[in-house]
């Protein structure tokens, strides 16, 4: 491929692309993301390159493996085009069946569509999925029109087109101006204003006039997996939103900081890194312009911490990843020192959109303070577990129960925790919640970078603290005392407490002690670490309670508090719960109750899930 | 030079300075450990906290690191940041108990029980000891080794390194390790032995004294 050297070579060759590209020509698409590969995305892929070749169809069928479509739930999932038929949970055994009917004749199969639990119809396309029906797709959507290896997909979608628009038609002010007027805030979770960082950046002064771009793609929430779908699905988006912004601040050089734990992400992103230089669009002189930008990629450690900003600088320098004090802005005083701007991935991944768009349409999206949409991965006991991506402004409800799909087994909500591990857990009563950064950080909780886990009624509050704090207290740095020392003992108390050893004070010590680690730690992680404990006892206090004073689980999940226990009205005497049992705990006769051995327990629950009758209970 | 505002007293220090240095300057005491006049600092151990007033909203800094800044409001003795330094100073004390310096800190700021579990470290990882070896010394032969509660100062492969030329700088900069407390049992986290425990004015003998007070009363007497 020829490098291009200005907008005309590059709508000729998008011109030629699209005319090359016939619309009506059958194409398979088979999610290639995370959660489809886990459930064999590549052996179907392969099972329908072997068919298409056995057949001989492998001029008149295109075959595209992409980034996630977000349906996780029932991947794997494939897209039949120029239909838009929907499968999920496709295996290699329907390939021949697909390419023989829906391929061929153009049927469709009807077992493989999704149903509808709710209303019991099938759903032939993926509009009429109630998971995608009221997702506003549109920095997501593209991935399952994209080969993330082909730059031509990306360009077909109008890739570049927003940099082309910029290099020669704006001046670096006014790309500051439009995406400030579009009140894009950063998706990482701080949620600043991106165009006044971006701004802040360029104004600032530097000595020899270097700047710095960076994408932060150290996606470490657990659950979370948006920016790693981005970078794996579409790559370039992120790259093209890294150069408008390079140019719109003055930058020469970026940094994309990937995590370690994601070589998909690492060998998609560099495969789109090398095509864009290939083709222009990165390196010096870009498309004609006079604009120089280079991108190099720089993998993690494995780091949580290092997803704070100065925290990744000082790893991208080679120093050990811990944050320094942030009086002065990495925006003025960064990288090397240097004014660095430094955004998230899904951040990045806007600015085409807006500049393509405009900075007016997509301020119409979103509430007041926070405009566009938001992508969250929606985990936890849900109903449909993928991702999502919705107007901000959209209610809890219309996420955990529209798109959702609502709890499994019939289960009561309880509570869903966003922004990652140091989010807050919101009670059912504010189910309506609008979701957006503002109003999420008045009920004590964080946008943070997107993760939505979803709890139900089985689901301790207490535990859960203790959980997230034992992640954080984990993945700490320990640099600053109220962090390192306050999170250990926060763990302390709540360990205690779900084993029965809770003091009445402890409740309160937990409150002060979490209002200190949040005001006087030296980073974003201490500040915001407390929120599981102190949103779970300003919710759910009642739960903390039962715990101390009466030493009692109401969930029935602390196992130093609870005992199993078979109710002999119930019970069949099946022996069946015996049977499951690891320690031979229930014991009886045939056809007669059966009782658990209490000093044998070990309280793994096994009796309970096996029981057919219910019978065995929680006290 | 940038004119600031520190407990209600108007000043005026030139740029670059830290809160710490324009109060120290005007005589106004904030309690340090990491801080250590000739080594950048740190902002580790978030005793030296101050309030900075914007408006009606307020956030707790450390003032080691905090450069002034035109029209700034401080508060180095608020209820808010006399309660957060108190709670850091029991963090501190539970991790490090067998320390002169933290005991009589904690002294000092009316601290009477230390409500957290005692897991003595014997090191607050102040990093005093780390900057001084490489600012100082030039060496760099010791650093910060793992992170969370596995963070220690150690050198390179537990190795002792060429670096180290045996100064003995780092122990000498140590803020508890420069004497240990000789008085053995603790109670509620605190040694007694110290200029702490009771308050002074539950002393039946004396008002004024310095000497130590242990709960069972007057050492001395």
């Amino acid at each position: 491929m020829q490098r291009l050297w200005s907008v005309v070579e590059l709508e000729k060759l998008r011109g030629r692309i699209l005319s090359q590209r016939k619309p009506e020509k059958p194409c398979i698409s088979i999610c290639g993301g995370t959660g489809c590969h886990a459930y064999g995305c590549e052996d179907i892929a392969k099972a329908f390159k072997n068919e298409i070749k056995r057949q001989g169809l492998s001029k008149q069928v295109e075959l595209k493996v992409t980034g996630c479509h977000g349906f996780c739930e029932r991947g794997p999932l494939i897209v039949v085009y120029p239909q838009k038929i929907f499968y999920q949970r496709v295996s290699p055994d329907d390939v021949s069946e697909i390419i023989a009917e829906t391929i061929i004749k153009g049927n469709i199969i009807d077992r493989l569509l999704y149903v509808d639990p709710v209303s019991g119809e099938k759903a032939q396309f993926e509009k009429d999925v109630p998971f995608y029906k009221k997702q506003q797709r549109l920095v997501f959507g593209n991935n399952g029109l994209i080969d993330p290896t082909n730059i031509e997909d990306y360009l077909a979608t109008g890739g570049y087109s927003a940099l082309s628009q910029v290099l020669f038609n704006m001046q670096p002010e006014e790309v500051i101006e439009e995406i400030k007027k579009s009140g894009l805030r950063g998706r990482g979770g701080g949620g600043f204003p991106t165009g006044r960082k971006w701004e802040s950046c360029r104004n600032a002064p530097s000595s020899d006039g270097i700047r710095y771009v960076i994408c932060n793609a150290d996606e470490g929430d657990p659950g979370a997996y948006m920016d790693r779908s981005l970078l794996e699905g579409n790559p370039h988006s992120v790259l093209e939103g890294m150069v408008i912004g390079a140019y719109a601040v003055g930058a020469h050089d970026g940094y994309v900081y990937v995590r370690l734990e994601y070589p998909l992400a690492l060998k998609n992103l560099g495969i789109a890194l090398g095509q864009a230089r290939e083709y222009g669009f990165i390196g010096q002189n870009i498309l004609g312009s006079g604009f120089d930008f280079n991108v190099k990629i720089s993998r993690g450690g494995g780091a949580f911490i290092c997803g704070e900003s100065t925290a990744l600088m000082a790893s991208l320098e080679g120093r050990v990843g811990e944050p320094r004090p942030k009086h002065i802005h990495t925006a003025l005083q960064g990288l090397y020192g240097k004014p660095t701007n430094l955004n998230n991935v899904e951040t990045w991944a806007n600015v085409p959109l807006i500049i393509n768009r405009g900075a007016d349409w997509y301020s119409q999206i979103g509430t007041d303070g926070s405009k566009g949409t938001k992508i969250f991965s929606l985990v936890g006991k849900i109903n449909n577990t993928g991702l999502v991506e919705v107007p901000m402004g959209i209610t809890l409800r219309e996420i955990i129960y529209d798109i959702g799909g609502g709890i499994p087994h019939g289960k009561k909500f309880k509570a869903v925790q966003t922004g990652g591990p140091s989010g807050g857990c919101l009670p059912e009563s504010l189910i309506d919640l609008p979701v957006d950064f503002d109003r999420l950080t008045k009920a004590g909780s964080i946008m943070g970078s997107g993760g939505m886990i979803v709890m139900d009624e089985g689901t301790c509050m207490v535990d859960i603290a203790r959980y997230f704090v034992q992640f954080l207290t984990g993945e700490s740095c320990g640099k600053c005392v109220p962090c390192r020392e306050g999170l250990d003992r926060m763990l302390d108390i709540l360990t205690d407490i779900t084993e029965g050893k809770g003091k009445e004070e402890d409740i309160a010590l937990l409150e002060e002690l979490g209002g200190v680690i949040k005001e006087a730690s030296l980073c974003a992680l201490g500040g915001t670490a407390p929120n599981p404990v102190l949103s779970t006892i300003r919710y759910f206090r009642d739960e903390y309670e039962a715990h101390v004073r009466e030493r009692r689980c109401p969930a029935g999940v602390c196992k130093a508090l609870i005992t199993f226990k078979i109710v002999a009205e119930k019970c069949t005497g099946c022996g069946v719960c015996a049977r499951e049992c690891p320690q031979g705990a229930p014991s009886g006769e045939k056809k007669k109750p059966y009782i658990i051995d209490q000093e044998k327990c070990i309280k793994c629950g096994l009796c309970r899930d096996s029981c057919k009758f219910d019978a065995v209970i929680i006290l | 030079m940038v004119e600031l505002t520190i407990d209600g007293i108007k000043t005026r220090v030139s740029e670059g300075t830290t809160v710490l240095e324009a109060a120290s300057e005007m005589g106004i005491t904030i309690p340090t450990l990491c801080y250590y006049p000739g080594l950048s600092c740190y902002g580790e151990c978030r005793v030296c906290l101050v309030e900075v007033v914007k408006g009606d909203r307020s956030s707790l800094e450390a003032s080691c690191t905090l450069p002034v800044d035109q029209g700034q409001v401080i508060l180095t003795n608020s209820e808010k940041v006399t309660r957060a330094r108190k709670l850091i100073m029991e963090l501190l004390l539970s991790s490090c108990p067998n320390s002169k310096t933290l005991q009589d800190m904690a002294a000092n700021m009316g601290i009477n029980k230390v409500r957290f579990k005692i897991k003595d470290r014997g090191c607050i990882l102040c990093g005093r000891c780390v900057r001084y070896c490489k600012e100082q010394m030039k060496s760099g032969g010791i650093g910060f080794v793992g992170r969370g509660t596995s963070r220690r100062v150690a050198t390179a492969f537990d190795v002792t390194p060429e670096e180290c030329r045996n100064c003995g700088g780092c122990e000498w900069i140590c803020p508890v390790n420069e004497r240990a407390c000789m008085a053995g049992n603790l109670i509620d986290g605190l040694c007694g032995a110290c200029q702490n425990l009771e308050p002074v004015e539950t002393c039946p003998v004396c008002t004024e004294c310095s000497q130590s007070v242990g709960p069972s009363g007057h050492e001395v007497y």
